[in-house]
């Protein structure tokens, strides 16, 4: 059982406030990934549930229990870090048994321990090892090894694959999300590479600036982003955000037209900002159809699809995916077609969705 | 690239035909044996009578002929300023380790009011010769009732070694990653236990480097025991050996023989701990 409670949590560092107020609840045996551009304050948050930091302001609450003031060996969390921080001068064994002596837990017990995350992580054969006769990625394992000697209600994961090399990332990646399902606790996750969020998360936290932007399942943030920054951070490439002018059911583009859409959401009139990933757009050679005005500046060929990337009247550059057979010349002009339920609507001022 | 290297190879003289290497290691070697002489010399002439020494300074002495050791060792008081000398600079280096090491660890690590300016007082001990203070701190320790006792002694070199301590110290300790320590704390270890268990271990080369940076000078210091200590079984080895330089006539050999002795254990503890020292200027330079 972990139920964390986060209660206009605050965080201040001298005289500059770097979480302006975090409420958020996360459930039982939840994978939560808080994710957000570098400076967003995801990894302070991360180390004020830990407790390596204090919080300036709010309750953070685990099991119903007020944590504020309980130190981090005492919350019932584990941690691993970015760069591992293992320590250096012992070896393998040793960093695990460590926390769990520290634990107070009787000798057995913490051989029983070890020897059980050792099996899970596959680390038997590297027990006797120094930190610095280890690869990346065993280096990783026995960070998160010493972090399951502890049984962890609720572990925390700060940038775990950063260190690692593309190739074992995916690897790595893989072994989280299983480990999770068989340790049964709750993960909190931090990262800062959506496609990481998007692959592990029950739930994703977007924060921004010290705030969160959205809470949801991958699947909710990439169909009904709440903002414009949520939209054009999730999803690969990203969204492309067009500045049109609303006239009944046309949307002007200038210098590049009008689209005519059916069924908009909001007022008749008036400014407001089309969001559109790249697979719900659709290039058209011939002048006559119902697309804005664009030129082709260049084409990623990815095997599978392609993205053309176009600059439209405006000068706004979006990426567009069509098939791997599709070819378009530079500088060819081009039409780009929009998809109605690929098609999302934002206020201009408040950047915020506007519902249909 | 080629070019480069067609250029260096055309190079005449010196540097053309032994290399770079070459020319470092004649410099390495010159400086091998201007370093070296002086030991050889004394401990040459810690086997040659007086007669001898003056004769023939630099010629292989018998070593057989130990009579100036066996006489440093029964008819001199040597072993008592041996113990003396052990005992105020072990204890000297004991104390500004633990302490330099503590200080150095709270100023590198935790934030609070007052630690930069704590950390220039210490730096400013740097530049201060205690030397020049040496009425003041005669009235000092007169008044302690310190005076010809070891810990007149120990008060001043711990004193001496400290600045250059917390300034070693502190610029190691904040090389290490504090995630570590976090690491630690989320393990469950108290702020003493963290000390302990991780720091300790890997600021030892640092501690090696502060050691041996204030070990040499206390071990040889001649100036505070000639003020503070009268009583001949409180002497020094520095202090004590000089009993064999007379007036009218010096016993060269028995004092070299002194010498000899006297320098021997801190060789000694150096080649021990070389490999750590050399460690510890190199680390933090390659991360």
């Amino acid at each position: 059982m972990a139920q964390l409670s986060l209660r206009g949590i605050k965080k201040r560092f001298r005289n500059v406030e770097v979480l302006h107020g975090i409420d958020l609840d996360i459930g039982d045996r939840e994978f939560v990934v808080f994710v957000g551009p570098s400076g967003c304050g995801k990894s302070t948050l991360l180390r004020l549930i830990a407790g390596l930091d204090p919080i300036s302001d709010g309750e953070f609450q685990l099991n119903g229990r007020t944590m504020n003031a309980v130190p981090p060996s005492r919350r019932g969390i584990a941690m691993v870090f970015q760069s591992y921080a293992l320590y250096p001068h012992m070896d393998v064994y040793e960093n695990m048994a460590f926390g769990a002596r520290l634990m107070g837990l009787d000798k057995a017990e913490v051989e029983a321990r070890i020897a059980e995350a050792a099996r899970m992580l596959r680390l038997e054969p590297l027990l006797k090892r120094k930190p610095r006769e280890l690869s990346g990625g065993q280096r990783q394992r026995v960070a998160i090894g010493r972090a399951l000697v502890r049984k962890p209600q609720v572990l925390l994961l700060d940038e775990p694959l950063s260190n690692l090399d593309a190739a074992l990332r995916s690897d790595v990646r893989l072994e989280i999300a299983k480990l999770h399902r068989d340790i049964g606790g709750t993960t909190i996750y931090v990262t800062h590479d959506q496609v990481e969020a998007m692959t592990l998360a029950d739930r994703i936290v977007v924060m921004n600036l010290g705030r969160i932007e959205q809470v949801g399942s991958p699947r909710d943030l990439y169909q009904t982003p709440a903002n414009t920054f949520v939209a054009t951070f999730i999803g690969s490439p990203r969204m492309a955000l067009l500045e049109v002018e609303r006239e009944g059911d046309a949307l002007a583009l200038p210098g590049a037209g009008s689209v005519t859409l059916p069924r908009l959401p909001g007022p008749e009139h008036g400014r407001l900002t089309l969001g559109v990933r790249p697979d719900a757009m659709r290039l058209r050679r011939d002048a006559s159809a119902n697309g804005y005005a664009a030129t082709v500046i260049y084409t990623e060929y990815l095997g599978d699809n392609a993205y053309v990337y176009a600059r439209l009247g405006d000068g706004t550059l979006v990426s567009v995916r069509t098939g791997p057979d599709e070819s378009y010349e530079p500088d060819t002009p081009v039409h780009v077609e929009i998809a109605l339920e690929g098609a999302h609507f934002f206020s201009r001022e408040t950047g915020q969705r506007l519902s249909a | 690239m080629s070019a480069a290297v067609e250029h260096y190879g055309d190079r005449r003289g010196l540097l053309g035909t032994l290399g770079r290497d070459g020319l470092i290691q004649i410099i390495l070697i010159a400086n091998t044996v201007i370093m070296l002489a002086p030991i050889v010399i004394m401990v040459f002439a810690a086997f040659k009578t007086s007669a001898q020494i003056y004769q023939h300074p630099f010629a292989l002495p018998d070593f057989t002929h130990v009579e100036n050791i066996v006489k440093i060792w029964t008819e001199t008081n040597f072993l008592r300023y041996l113990l003396n000398s052990v005992f105020v600079t072990g204890t000297s280096i004991t104390l500004v380790l633990a302490l330099g090491t503590m200080a150095a660890y709270a100023i590198a690590r935790y934030e609070f009011w007052g630690a930069g300016f704590i950390l220039m007082f210490f730096l400013a001990g740097l530049t201060l010769p205690l030397k020049l203070a040496i009425i003041p701190l005669f009235i000092l320790m007169r008044d302690l009732g310190a005076l010809n006792t070891p810990f007149s002694l120990i008060l001043v070199y711990v004193a001496m070694g400290l600045p250059t301590t917390v300034f070693i110290m502190t610029g190691f300790i904040r090389t290490l990653p504090s995630e570590l320590e976090d690491a630690a704390r989320m393990d469950g270890a108290s702020e003493a236990r963290i000390m302990w268990s991780i720091m300790l271990p890997l600021v030892r080369p640092a501690m090696v480097i502060a050691g041996i940076q204030n070990l040499v000078p206390i071990w040889n210091d001649f100036f505070f025991p000639l003020i503070f200590i009268q009583n001949d079984n409180l002497k020094t080895l520095p202090q004590g050996l000089t009993t064999f330089m007379g007036e009218y006539n010096s016993n060269w050999g028995v004092l070299f023989a002194g010498l000899t002795l006297s320098a021997a254990p801190i060789v000694l503890l150096y080649i021990i701990l070389s490999r750590q020292f050399i460690n510890g200027m190199t680390s933090g330079a390659v991360k």
